[in-house]
């Protein structure tokens, strides 16, 4: 019983810094509708800023002081990064702004690391907190109970200065919807910029919190990224009492599971998500999300069109001067040039489900990587030739995007973002933790292409032929009778129904089919590298494909492909010098805010404007 | 510029078109380096700086085979698909001779792969991995560092000199960590058959929830404990685990925890009385080890790290294969690795033929705290080569070369 009971309030304690991070992504959220992917970094300032404050203050004063003032500066910082980086692309296409929160993560990671040092931080403890005391015999941190006693403290106050207060019904009110909050004469900008302020504070007190338990450290931001993101899903995206509770939940069933289920310990959260979600699809506390009940951000999509001769011939001497590049270029060149087409191919899988479906897939290196792991593991444990192992790749990554899909596909909007986040989650544990089949963290190696392809150039040659002939066949697709009735239940579910689209399948072929062409990818990508790692289906990737398709631009056709190669193609030369991620970071939220159409969409725009380009509207 | 930078580079100009040396004399051999500069800059970092030291050593000592010795530093953002990119273009366009670097195992079996493939000579640094030196074992790849084997063994055989027999472990949920627990097991039960495990923990690595995995080792009730955890995984579990009592009385055995890395990120909360691998810099003063040490104080301002030693020794062993070698030819620098015996800071050292593991040891020692630091006392080098299984079982390990 005793044990029982400490293991209770362990896990009590352990809610209270996720439920604090939590809460403020999910009042974000809420409110201004970003998703901020900078969540973590803003956790992780906090518990830097914490630790230095800590180290001038003296005392039992000066310690809480500097975790409150940790808190407040993390929320000023969040309020810069608000009006500097956010404000600009609020009329961007939705979920656009989660490419400029990716650039700050990476801009604050790289500030960090030159501020406080790459060495791992251990948290100062809480002075008069040391030690623990005996409850029913067994051991209780005193700090645990003190966090135990703050967290039910900070989600009163919130729920006060959200049910109690102008400033809380208006936070509420936008949050149900924000056009009629404008149209009734609030200054929106400010309630947003108040809003992430918040948010990011409550994040910044959460990483100060956790101090006395463990530290501060480069690596925080993502490691918490996550969880965080599944305790806002479980809670219901906005809702605040649901945050807490999914935070108790998730934090107390993993103290169980890691005492008795031991091996559970990646797995557990994902399973949970998965479950609540197909139980209630919004979260414990979540309200549907009712298609444009927030309205239409952004100017309407054009209709597309199929090329016309001008840039078909353009595509064509592209595609021959790639051929070429063999009697050109050196052997690294067509290394390089592989890699980008893969990544163009990837790329441009999401960007199908993405602009032509309306899907948002946040786990799409699921069938990326899945796609590489069956491929490899074909060829480990069956001695399949690679030939057939790479042919089976697109068709296992099908396979698994349409099981998936056929389970996420009941969810809409951010939900269904964060399912299929939960799936390739779990894909990734189950890889990472099955050693004796996959190789886990070590991963599956001396996985070659064929003889006949063995060298730089054939197989630059032979990526060549799939990668384009990969984008040309997507682009067809979009073409075709099926693209057309995708595009049809993206823009508008009921008349695309009434009309006798059956828009479920639909959607399911839709996410198949480009779970298909990632694998393709994947197994590109496998043969090329030789070896294949659990990295390849991690949350990472799957941001590096989202991030490209929006610095490309959603709503053009070739988006993908061009953001694609931009990114890979700066990468490469930025990787070179020292703090490239400070340089990458910058460059990413220079882009979002020069072009919030992406980068195609937004150079269309200037050759409408200045004439290069026939403007849309004339051609009809 | 500066205009001292500029006038500097004025006389080097002159200089070099008064020389009448042939060209070749003075291009320099190049070795390319793969790592995670950013990813795990705690780590890398004092890596680098002892590569830098030992490179200017080498080249003031008149280089290898007269020429100057170079490496060119890559960053691969820890990612395995990267370093493969940058290793083909080190070896194709920068004319690098051979490849070595990288700290995390994943990326250090990702580049091996290549190195077999394309026939490239790879020194794997620092990469852990015992697959690196056996089941994936290859022509082409040589590995420096004593591997997670080697130094399991050697805490198994300090904990088969205790009293203890039943035993818990934790480690983090991944390869690293399982090869390190299933190594210890093999060895202290081969030891000491009556050791029984009572638990296993596997906390998510860099996630660990340290109340709760301390509140089940203390369920279990081992005589002893073995850790595996490391980084700021380390630091939550020693302090809830120090404050909760789980120490107490119990004996506990730490892989790598003995490091500077691991270490001194603990201040004065470092674990007294943990039996340790790592490297006790602070008491090293004479012979090649304790001239390293003042070397590297002196060039750096800052003490050694373990990485740093293993970038030092990483130079040495390149130059002397290459000495030995007496070529820059792939196949030449791989024969002169095999066998290749030199001496370091840490002794005489042997990259073995038969599974191109080279026989660095390890130090092994008593946690304490010194002016509220932690560091290892009553500690001993122990030679790698004693810590290896037999060579039949390491060809039965080793796939047909």
């Amino acid at each position: 019983m005793g044990l029982f009971i400490a293991q209770l309030l362990t896990g009590l304690a352990n809610a209270g810094a996720l439920f604090m991070v939590a809460s403020g992504l999910s009042l974000i959220f809420g409110v201004t509708r970003i998703v901020n992917f900078a969540h973590g970094s803003f956790y992780m300032l906090g518990a830097y800023v914490g630790y230095t404050l800590i180290q001038v203050l003296p005392g039992v004063v000066g310690f809480w002081g500097a975790i409150l003032l940790a808190g407040l500066a993390v929320g000023l910082i969040g309020m810069l990064v608000e009006i500097l980086v956010l404000r600009p692309v609020y009329r961007a296409p939705e979920l656009f702004q989660l490419v400029a929160t990716f650039g700050v993560i990476l801009v604050i990671q790289d500030l960090a690391l030159m501020t406080w040092g790459p060495e791992d931080l251990l948290g100062p403890r809480s002075p008069g907190l040391v030690g623990v005391v005996r409850i029913m015999g067994e051991p209780v941190p005193k700090y645990d109970i003190a966090l135990l006693v703050i967290t039910p403290f900070v989600a009163l106050a919130l729920w006060y200065l959200m049910t109690q207060t102008r400033v809380g019904v208006l936070v509420r009110a936008a949050t149900q919807d924000r056009e009629m909050v404008g149209a009734l004469g609030v200054n929106q900008a400010w309630l947003f910029t108040g809003v992430f302020a918040l948010g990011c504070g409550l994040a910044g007190l959460g990483g100060a919190l956790q101090l006395p338990k463990g530290g501060a450290d480069l690596m925080m931001d993502f490691n918490i990224l996550t969880a965080v993101f599944v305790v806002v899903v479980i809670g219901g995206m906005g809702s605040l009492p649901g945050a807490y509770l999914a935070a108790v939940i998730i934090s107390v069933l993993n103290v169980f599971g890691v005492t008795y289920i031991p091996q559970s310990t990646l797995v557990l959260m994902f399973i949970v998500m998965v479950l609540v979600l197909m139980i209630r699809p919004y979260g414990l506390f979540g309200r549907e999300e009712v298609a444009g009940e927030h309205g239409q951000v952004g100017e309407p999509e054009r209709p597309i069109k199929p090329a016309g001769l001008q840039v078909r011939l353009l595509v064509a001497a592209g595609v021959a001067a790639l051929a070429a590049l063999p009697l050109y270029g050196s052997g690294f060149m067509q290394v390089l040039t592989t890699d980008i087409l893969i990544f163009c191919l990837f790329a441009a899988s999401l960007h199908f489900l993405l602009g032509l479906g309306g899907l948002v897939s946040f786990g799409h290196a699921a069938y990326f990587g899945g796609g590489a792991y069956v491929a490899g593991l074909l060829v480990k444990h069956a001695g399949t030739p690679m030939e057939l192992a790479f042919i089976l790749a697109p068709l296992g990554a099908g396979l698994g995007a349409f099981i998936i899909g056929w389970v996420c596909l009941r969810l809409t909007g951010v939900y269904f973002a964060m399912l299929t986040l939960a799936f390739a989650q779990l894909l990734w544990s189950l890889v990472f933790q099955w050693g004796e089949f996959t190789g886990g963290d070590d991963g599956i190696l001396g996985l070659w292409p064929a003889k006949w392809l063995s060298g730089t150039t054939p197989y630059f040659y032979f990526t060549l032929v799939f990668s384009v002939g990969g984008v040309l066949f997507l682009r067809h697709v979009a073409h075709s009778p099926f693209g057309y009735a995708l595009r049809a239940a993206r823009d508008s579910e009921r008349q695309a129904e009434a009309t006798g689209i059956n828009t479920r399948r639909v959607r399911m072929l839709a996410f198949s089919f480009a779970g298909f062409m990632a694998g393709l990818a994947g197994g590109l990508f496998v043969f090329s590298k030789g070896s294949i790692f659990p990295n390849e289906l991690e949350i990472t990737r799957s941001f590096d494909a989202l991030i490209v398709v929006f610095l490309g631009g959603v709503k053009t056709l070739s988006g993908g492909i061009v953001g694609a190669a931009f990114f890979k193609g700066v990468e490469d030369v930025l990787t070179r010098f020292e703090y490239w991620r400070l340089a990458m970071g910058l460059l990413i939220i220079g882009v979002v805010i020069l072009a919030p159409d992406g980068i195609v969409g937004t150079l269309r725009k200037w050759a409408e404007r200045l004439g290069v380009l026939k403007r849309a509207e004339d051609e009809s | 510029m500066k205009r001292k930078t500029f006038l500097k580079g004025m006389i080097g100009a002159a200089a070099l078109a008064a020389m009448p040396l042939s060209a070749a004399a003075q291009d320099p051999i190049k070795i390319g380096e793969i790592n995670h500069y950013k990813r795990m800059a705690a780590f890398a970092e004092p890596y680098r700086n002892g590569i830098e030291l030992a490179l200017e050593q080498v080249n003031e000592n008149g280089g290898v085979m007269g020429r100057p010795l170079e490496f060119i530093f890559r960053d691969d953002q820890g990612e395995p698909g990267e370093a493969i990119k940058i290793a083909e273009e080190l070896m194709t366009r920068d004319g690098a001779v051979m490849l070595t670097g990288s700290i995390l195992s994943n990326v250090g079996l990702a580049i091996s792969s290549l190195a077999a493939q394309r026939g490239y000579v790879y020194l794997a640094s620092e990469p852990l991995a015992d697959s690196l030196v056996w089941e994936s074992g290859n022509d082409y790849t040589f590995r420096l560092r004593t591997s997670t084997y080697m130094q399991a063994a050697m805490l198994a055989e300090e904990a088969a000199k205790t009293d203890a027999t039943t035993f818990a472990t934790i480690a983090p949920n991944y390869a690293y960590g399982k090869d390190a627990v299933s190594a210890f097991k093999e060895n202290l039960l081969r030891l000491k058959p009556e050791a029984e495990f009572v638990a296993e923990q596997w906390p998510a690595l860099f996630k660990i929830d340290a109340g709760a995995e301390v509140q089940a080792l203390e369920r279990s009730k081992p005589d002893a404990i073995y850790n595996v955890t490391f980084g700021p995984d380390l630091g939550k579990f020693v302090r809830e685990g120090t404050d909760r009592g789980l120490f107490e009385g119990r004996q506990v055995f730490g892989l790598l925890s003995g490091e500077p890395e691991y270490l001194d990120p603990l201040g004065a909360e470092a674990p007294e009385g943990w039996i340790v691998t790592g490297y006790p810099w602070y008491d090293l003063k004479e012979g090649a080890a304790g001239a390293f040490v003042s070397a590297y104080q002196e060039r750096w301002d800052d003490y050694p790290r373990l990485g740093s030693i293993v970038g030092y020794m990483t130079v040495q062993s390149i130059a002397a294969a290459l000495e030995k070698a007496g070529s820059t030819e792939t196949d030449a620098i791989r024969e002169a690795f095999k066998d290749l015996t030199l001496d370091t800071p840490m002794g005489e050292i042997t990259y073995r033929g038969i599974d191109h593991q080279s026989t660095m040891g390890a130090y092994v020692g008593t946690l304490a705290l010194r002016d509220d630091k932690g560091v290892m006392v009553d500690w001993v080098y122990k030679d790698g080569a004693d810590y290896l299984p037999s060579d039949e079982e390491v060809s039965k390990l080793r796939p047909a070369d």
